[in-house]
């Protein structure tokens, strides 16, 4: 209280004066009669604010700290953020290892029965095909205008998960890769192979055997141009052949699009999609384990029971 | 506010500390009715406490043999016949809030009992107190043995006394750690130093705590770290039980030689009180019940035994402390007769109390009974939506878990209503075996995560579509969900 001053203000406030009743110095000021008093910092606040200076000194000595030019101040410890991520990535590889192993040593064909296996390589394919095929074929897989969805039942060059384990290695039409699927589809408006007209008969035909449109007398006509043309690579139903690649026609799938516009620019300049040789970046393993996973979206077909071959003993 | 602060005033000739130390709280020992409940309590609370984890139950073959276990690392809950999985936590939630409610209610009716009787730091502080006794003696001696110079023989004690509270510190704190594993398993790993490391350090944390907190801090937890004590002061009202020190009856208090005096020289004779402190000098918190109800009084009760036993030697009427609401007081302090404890305790506050509380515990209980042991969710691949097929046909992708609770293997089937003619399929199956109902088998104590497939037949419009699991064996069971299975025609919704 303000009863044992003076007036308030002036000079003679400043000299600091011992508080009786918390034994401690005011720090000389006084406004109105308000004083402060000069209380020290709490002890074990002080000790702990030291304590951290030691702490930070040690700190600056052990780890990665004072910035430079061109980098950091790497720290007696030899620890760094990147260092420790590979630590990680190498133990988590490390606890793969087995798996992958079970996986490298087992034929693609017969991981299937092996139910534990198939499992772990579907998982594996997932979180390689996020990394590797997402921008092509979408995160979920489902593909774009010629990029095919992988989840259907449609497949270009085979479905069962050796001939994806294949296409996948080598790729499509993918240069520099010699077992690369290779298939050319003429452009047949572009080079003259058919007239403008014949197109649009070949796209009528090809709209009729895909029950998109009612027979006409231009896909009559075109029926006998497809024979001619088409039927080679496409199959005399438009059923199309896996061993070129050529999609089939009939279905309610297409890659690039089954309406006229689509199937006109399609015959006249031709499509040949490009995918690449993921044997080229990719371990055996991890495209293994792509092709599990690819096989497992749905549509992927079982593998077609080799003609068994005649014994070579015991005859 | 211009008067000055009357102790500041002093400052002259008694410099007044803003600081207040702690005086050291020395209960002196009591018998009586509400010390043998306490005791009663203490033994039921410290005995369910420890030898629960002790209990064995047999589950069979698939899950733990321990009645009450928190099987964090498989996120399993076991309660004798009870077993609950994360996603019935609200089994647990409704405890919780049973405990809450039932808490409100307690204090409601019988005021602070919580503390003066069942919280781990009343058990725990009057359990140290009792060693304190045991080691040092009595009040007196304590005081003594305080006030004595630190020689060896008193650090010798002192190191004795502290020995004995760690021990107790770390029989009974530690012994939390088995609830949450195998107890006999446990212990056994425990001292051969194989346990989990963080075995030993909840062990650490805890016997570390229980030795401060049961040691050390005694009531000043209560006092200046509990949240409870004031929310209790906020719950109380005019018909809460307190211990009251009937003031009408005890004051002006004076020993019995002023007493007497007074009566020989003609003046106002003087209360019941003798003013012999024994109600203070029996405080496990130190508080003088003679000012009132304070936040440091625990209700629990040893006063009212002390001044029992004074008013009985003075051959006074027991009861000048004593249980008495707030209402009762004001009466009795005007002649008047007690409120029947009928009245007092049926009341709407305490009835809708025991209301909700009941409700939600039938609840509980109608759900346990009710609740399924197998469950199916199904949630709809949103990427892509729908996958047309070769033939016309659109195939829809699901990720359904099915979850057996038990355990025991259960036979099942997976089917779906609401499409005609649909076939389903698994991500391990190829798709020509497809077919209406897939039949498998969801191992014990297990959940199923399958990628399902579901074919519409070609020209189905998007339509709303029933997942339903059925059990195959003889005791059944079922669970269904709705989905919706969508085409390029749009969601089914």
């Amino acid at each position: 209280m303000a009863n044992d001053h003076g007036p308030a203000g002036g000079d003679a406030g400043h000299s600091s004066r011992l508080d009786e009743a918390t034994g401690t110095h005011t720090v000389g000021h006084e406004w109105d009669g308000i004083e402060e008093l000069d209380t020290p910092l709490p002890r074990w606040w002080l000790t702990l604010f030291y304590a951290c200076i030691v702490f930070a000194i040690g700190y600056v000595i052990a780890y990665p700290a004072l910035p430079g030019l061109h980098g950091a101040t790497p720290g007696v410890l030899g620890w760094s953020s990147r260092g420790a991520l590979a630590a990680e990535i190498k133990a988590a590889d490390a606890s793969h290892a087995a798996t992958r192993a079970a996986i490298a040593a087992t034929p693609v064909e017969d991981l299937v029965k092996n139910p534990v296996l198939l499992r772990a390589a579907i998982e594996g394919g997932r979180a390689a095909f996020k990394q590797n095929c997402v921008q092509c074929h979408g995160a979920g897989a489902a593909g774009s205008k010629g990029y095919p969805n992988l989840n259907d039942d449609d497949w270009l060059w085979g479905g069962d998960i050796a001939t994806i384990q294949q296409t996948l290695e080598h790729g499509i039409r993918y240069p520099g890769d010699d077992a690369t699927r290779q298939s050319q589809m003429p452009a047949f408006g572009h080079d003259g192979i058919l007239t403008a007209a014949q197109v649009q008969d070949v796209v009528s035909h090809v709209r009729v055997i895909s029950h998109q449109e009612p027979a006409s007398a231009a896909s009559q006509r075109g029926s006998a141009i497809f024979a001619q043309n088409c039927a080679v690579c496409h199959g005399a139903n438009g059923e199309g052949g896996r061993s070129v690649g050529a999609p089939r026609l009939n279905d309610a799938i297409w890659l690039y699009g089954g309406d006229r516009a689509t199937l006109t620019e399609t015959v006249t300049y031709a499509r040949a999609g490009v995918m690449p040789a993921w044997q080229q970046r990719l371990d055996p393993v991890t495209i293994k384990m792509l092709a599990a996973y690819v096989h497992s979206l749905g549509g992927g077909e079982a593998t077609a029971t080799a003609p068994a071959a005649p014994p070579a003993t015991g005859q | 506010m211009n008067a000055p602060d009357p102790r500041l005033a002093m400052t002259a000739d008694t410099p007044v500390k803003l600081y207040e130390k702690r005086v050291p709280v020395f209960p002196k020992k009591i018998t009586g009715p509400f010390r043998r409940f306490k005791w009663a309590v203490m033994v039921l609370c410290l005995g369910v406490y420890w030898l629960t984890p002790w209990i064995r139950w047999d589950r069979g073959s698939y899950a733990p043999h321990q009645a009450v276990l928190v099987d964090l690392a498989h996120r399993r809950f076991y309660m004798f016949a009870i077993e609950i999985w994360p996603n019935e936590f609200y089994f647990v939630a409704g405890l919780l809030i049973m405990a809450g409610i039932g808490l409100f209610l307690v204090t409601s009716v019988v005021g602070r009992a919580w503390c003066g009787y069942a919280c781990p730091q009343t058990v725990w502080t009057d359990l140290y107190q009792h060693v304190d006794r045991l080691i040092d003696g009595d009040r007196n001696a304590q005081l003594r043995l305080q006030a004595a110079p630190w020689t060896v023989a008193k650090l010798a004690r002192r190191l004795f006394k502290w020995s004995v509270w760690l021990g107790i510190a770390f029989l009974t704190g530690g012994a939390w750690i088995f609830y949450f594993a195998d107890a006999p398993t446990l212990q056994r790993a425990f001292w051969t130093g194989t346990a989990d490391p963080v075995a030993y350090a909840t062990t650490a944390v805890l016997t570390l705590t229980t030795f401060v907190l049961g040691g050390f801090m005694r009531e000043q937890v209560c006092i200046y770290m509990c949240p409870w004590p004031r929310i209790q002061s906020a719950m109380l009202d005019e018909k809460s039980l307190l211990v009251t020190y009937k003031h009408w009856r005890g004051e002006p208090r004076g020993s019995l030689k002023s007493a007497k005096q007074q009566l020989d020289t003609g003046l106002t004779p003087l209360g019941d009180c003798i003013d012999c402190h024994q109600c203070q000098a029996v405080c496990p918190t130190g508080v003088d019940i003679r000012d009132g109800a304070q936040i440091g009084c625990i209700t629990c009760g040893l006063c009212i035994d002390a001044c029992d036993a004074a008013m009985a030697k003075v051959g006074r009427p027991r009861g000048l402390i004593d249980y008495c609401t707030l209402e009762d007081a004001a009466r009795e302090a005007q002649g008047q007769a007690d409120t029947p404890i009928l009245k007092t305790v049926l009341r709407p506050r305490t009835l809708i109390y025991f209301g909700v509380w009941a409700a939600i515990g039938m609840a509980l209980l109608f759900m346990l009974g009710a609740r399924t042991r197998l469950t199916l969710s199904v949630a709809k691949d949103r990427n892509p939506e729908f996958v047309q097929l070769s033939n016309g046909a659109v195939r829809d992708g699901f990720t359904i878990k099915l979850r057996n609770m038990e355990d025991r293997p259960r036979p099942v089937t997976v089917s779906t209503s609401g499409l005609p003619g649909a076939l389903i399929y698994t991500d391990d199956m190829d798709d020509h075996a497809a077919r209406p109902v897939l039949a498998m088998t969801v191992p014990a104590d297990t959940t199923l995560r399958l990628r399902l497939y579901l074919v519409g037949p070609v020209g189905t419009k998007p339509s709303p579509v029933l997942f339903q699991l059925k059990a195959t064996d003889r005791d059944g069971g079922q669970d269904q969900v709705k989905a919706t299975y969508s085409t390029p025609q749009g969601n089914g919704q």
